[in-house]
């Protein structure tokens, strides 16, 4: 131990040093205090901001062009989604969003909304799926993609979550997604489980949601889509998800791939209860 | 061909709120592509608002607005019922008008 240790004890050191000490504890307390309270009012500011850009949110662009896309015969069977099963029964929307992802046995797999549509789009339009999973995000087709889901979303907007776990392969999404927000790796050694498994954390200055319960879950789950101011972009939750990956430094998983699905089913179930609010405004 | 308009146009106590969404990129002319190429600007420069086919505000705009701009404003003495019109054009000498009921 030496003196210049905030542990060492006044016996050990001068008078002079111990008052330099004190001195400088004192300031650091102080400058604790302060980061504390502007960290406060800097995600006041945060929710202040969406809530004045909430009332003029371009996701709303993007909703109403989803909708007209539904609607629309499009594609090579020149057919229109409104018979799309999004799990509520052919052509129901409302809803629909807060019981995704689930298992569906006409494919035989637990689907979110994006995946699911990808289906729709390929058994009543005449798409191909695994081509339109290919298309890059904000290209061609995707960029509808997005707004349908955007759409979708929207009708089921301040529903409360309900996931089915009532399936086998429901439960076992559940825990496959569970294991892959806890897997740590890449050249980082990151986990979803690093950034969003505890409460106050943050990125910057823009608090994290837990996402490993409520209301963390609902809150992170329940808001994507989302329209980010920054790039100006409408994203869905493959393409968020794929992005915390990149951050992770961990190869992209394919969209609708079965590894974000399984962490949309944990962090849907997670969310159980939990408010709808996408299509939201990011910053 | 451009995305329609988002028009909503509340009449409270003898003036009506308009509220306007509009789907533009509004890319600045400042940007560069991956090939280190400037992005050409391409944005709104007029937006003209009218009511019941009579103009109650103009206004300029450049590369300063935002992507997808939103747009809010006050007309005096608009009662429901009455028709709010939208109109902008933008540097490539494409326009889009919409229309909305004051409610």
């Amino acid at each position: 131990m030496s003196c210049l240790n905030s542990q060492a004890t006044a016996m050990m050191c001068p008078r002079g040093m111990t008052a330099r000490i004190q001195i400088a504890l004192t300031v650091t307390l102080f400058a604790w205090a302060g980061a504390a309270m502007a960290q406060k009012s800097s995600a006041d500011s945060i929710a202040e901001y969406r809530t004045m850009l909430q009332d003029g949110n371009p996701a709303d662009l993007f909703e109403a062009k989803g909708e007209d896309l539904w609607k629309q015969k499009r594609g090579p069977k020149n057919a229109s989604l409104e018979q799309c099963d999004l799990g509520k029964g052919p052509g129901v929307v409302k809803g629909a969003w807060v019981e995704l992802p689930r298992y569906f046995a006409d494919t035989g797999r637990v689907q979110d909304m994006e995946s699911r549509l990808l289906t729709c789009m390929q058994t009543l339009q005449g798409f191909n799926a695994e081509a339109l999973a290919k298309t890059p995000f904000g290209k061609d087709e995707q960029n509808n993609v997005t707004a349908i889901a955007t759409w979708i979303s929207a009708e089921s907007k301040g529903m409360t979550f309900n996931l089915s776990q009532s399936h086998v392969e429901e439960r076992k999404m559940y825990e496959v997604g569970k294991r892959l927000f806890y897997l740590r790796g890449g050249s980082h050694d990151f986990a979803c489980a690093t950034c969003h498994a505890q409460d106050d954390k943050r990125i910057r200055l823009q608090d994290l949601p837990n996402l490993t319960k409520q209301p963390g879950a609902a809150n992170g789950f329940g808001a994507w889509p989302a329209y980010r101011v920054s790039n100006g972009q409408m994203w869905g939750m493959q393409l968020r998800l794929n992005d915390c990956y990149r951050q992770q430094r961990f190869p992209y998983p394919l969209f609708g791939s079965e590894a974000t699905i399984a962490l949309g089913v944990y962090m849907g179930v997670n969310g159980k209860g939990g408010d709808a609010t996408a299509p939201a405004i990011k910053r | 061909m451009s995305d329609p308009m988002r028009i909503r146009a509340q009449a409270a106590g003898g003036n009506a709120t308009i509220r306007v969404l509009m789907s533009h990129e509004m890319e600045s002319g400042q940007r560069k592509d991956g090939n280190g190429k400037i992005i050409p600007a391409w944005h709104i420069q007029d937006v003209t608002a009218s009511l019941n086919g009579k103009p109650v505000m103009t206004a300029e705009w450049g590369p300063a607005v935002s992507k997808n701009p939103f747009l809010q404003f006050t007309i005096k003495g608009a009662k429901a019922g009455d028709k709010v019109a939208i109109t902008w054009k933008d540097n490539r000498g494409e326009s889009r008008t919409d229309e909305a009921a004051v409610t």
